[in-house]
């Protein structure tokens, strides 16, 4: 008798080989038809690289003497842009998650939420500011609005998808004392999305003061303005600085945003 | 629970008086913060302008309807330099991303205290920087045009993919990897049948995600220069042609629902 080798295989990731082949057959004809549609300009990028050399090196060493109170202005102007976007964002779509969640609202009032949950994450924050900046004038104004716009979509998206997910029966034991609609909503509902609302909302602060950094770029006030005018200018030394102070910034609301989010686990 | 007694009756209140004291308090510090901080926006604000943006909207609505249909067919073009900056980028933001997720991860990371917050720091400058700036920087460097889209896309990638990767490596069950241990692997076979096949899902998510906020990412690098549809934008709103400007956004509408409608496909097809 000979021995037969068993040997072990990985399954294949997906199961169906006609399925499998298709799709490794699609993905190569889209990279191919990329390559060929994509007009890469290699002189433009052999030019480039001692070019961009010497931009990177135009950026050292970072000066954050010369226009320190710009960057300082700007830095808190950003701040504060952020705190009131995210607080007048979250107090509009707070209306709207309830809007959007399907186990509370009616038809209509479902399908007019997600209407403007998918009209404010359609549009990148750049390009609302544009428009925001047209309608209201430069200034950190129009950066509050265009923020709290985009935070809508953002927050009450996801905080209607924690409202559906509730436990019903919670929600129903408060319903059968006889409450009404605000009761049920304030202690059926909210203690139940409470965790979710505080880490979002942390979250939230975090993306709105990094947007902040790009919509001065189109005139909406705050860091952004201080670092498109340090590009303007050519002063790349205080750009730098102004990068190197947003990193920086980010990394700590990042590290107490994640610690806070444990501690209120 | 406290329920307060008064004299015939009780009442139930949901805090007692101690967190109630507390939450009015968070309240009260609340309203402070924000009301100072609207004070100094208000400060740096010509609110003659805001007062009169009503009056700014209707005009401009009345310049972008009706939209010019004609337009559209120009607009094919960047909608599909648009798709494969994001495409094209958030391939190459995860492929980068995978690495530096393991190295950075606190139960696959080479080094401690040397490898990993060096990983962290380039997870945490990626992320930081908006892909609008890179694109900025790019731009400068290999010229205006697809290739520093895809680049730009690519770099702003790297760190949210990386960060989201590492913690679900940090997630990862032990005993599946004692377990592929045991029967002798090395480290590479730890990494590809115990490490892998855990975090596989994780990533396909992630990376689905991440293409789906990158197409809306990939429609603004063109205000600066570097291709997709938002040169097309930052050119007809210089030229003031609000009725283009207005095709331009329902296409990009469509684009980014058309995104949406097919990551739901594909993370319905995979959970």
């Amino acid at each position: 008798m000979k021995d037969k080798k068993v040997i072990w295989e990985r399954k294949p990731l997906i199961k169906n080989k006609l399925l499998r082949i298709g799709l490794i057959l699609l993905i190569s004809t889209y990279l191919l038809s990329v390559f060929l549609t994509t007009e890469i300009d290699w002189q433009r990028i052999l030019e480039g690289i001692p070019r961009g050399k010497n931009f990177i090196f135009a950026f050292f060493p970072p000066d954050f003497i010369t226009r320190s109170d710009e960057i300082l202005a700007g830095i808190f102007e950003s701040l504060w842009m952020t705190i009131v976007a995210t607080i007048v964002g979250i107090i509009i779509s707070i209306p709207v998650s309830l809007g959007a969640a399907k186990n509370i609202a009616p038809k209509f009032v479902y399908f007019f939420s997600r209407g403007i949950i998918t009209l404010s994450r359609s549009f990148q924050e750049v390009i609302l500011a544009i428009f925001f900046v047209k309608l209201m004038g430069f200034g950190p104004f129009a950066g509050m609005v265009t923020l709290s716009f985009s935070t809508i979509g953002f927050f009450a998206k996801l905080l209607s998808e924690d409202i559906e997910e509730i436990s019903k029966s919670q929600a129903e034991a408060i319903k059968s004392t006889g409450s009404n609609w605000f009761q049920w909503i304030n202690y059926g509902v909210q203690p139940q999305v409470m965790p979710r609302f505080i880490g979002l909302l942390l979250y939230r602060l975090d993306i709105n003061f990094r947007e902040s950094a790009v919509i001065g770029i189109v005139g909406g006030g705050g860091i952004g303005s201080t670092l498109n005018t340090a590009f303007d200018r050519y002063e790349f030394e205080i750009a730098a600085a102004v990068l190197i102070v947003i990193i920086s910034i980010v990394m700590i609301v990042e590290y107490t945003s994640s610690h806070l989010r444990k501690l209120i686990k | 629970m406290p329920i307060i007694k008064q004299k015939d009756y009780k009442t139930w209140k949901k805090f007692d008086r101690k967190r109630d004291l507390l939450n009015w308090l968070c309240w009260f510090l609340g309203t402070l913060i924000f009301s100072l901080c609207f004070g100094l926006i208000s400060s740096n604000t010509i609110w003659f302008y805001v007062f009169d943006s009503h009056n700014e909207a209707l005009d401009l609505l009345g310049r972008m309807i009706p939209p010019e249909t004609n337009y559209f067919y120009t607009l094919i073009k960047p909608i599909w330099d648009t798709l494969n900056i994001a495409t094209i980028g958030t391939t190459i933001g995860t492929l980068i991303a995978i690495p530096l997720a393991f190295l950075s991860a606190n139960n696959t990371t080479p080094s401690k205290k040397f490898i990993r917050p060096l990983a962290l720091f380039c997870i945490v400058s990626s992320r930081s920087i908006n892909s609008v700036i890179w694109a900025l920087l790019l731009v400068a460097v290999v010229g205006p045009g697809v290739l520093a889209g895809i680049i730009a896309i690519g770099l702003r990638s790297i760190g949210f993919c990386g960060k989201l990767l590492y913690e679900a490596i940090e997630e990862i069950d032990e005993n599946q990897i004692e377990a592929i241990e045991a029967t002798g692997a090395n480290k590479a076979q730890i990494m590809t049948f115990g490490i892998v096949p855990q975090i596989l899902p994780a990533f396909t998510s992630i990376s689905i995600y991440r293409w789906d906020i990158n197409i809306r990412e990939a429609t603004v690098v063109g205000l600066v220069g570097a291709g997709g549809i938002g040169i097309e934008l930052d050119a007809q709103i210089g030229d003031l042609a609000w009725a283009k400007v207005s095709v331009i956004l329902l296409v990009i509408v469509v684009a980014v629902v058309f995104s949406e409608w097919i990551t739901a496909k594909i993370r319905k097809a995979i959970i």
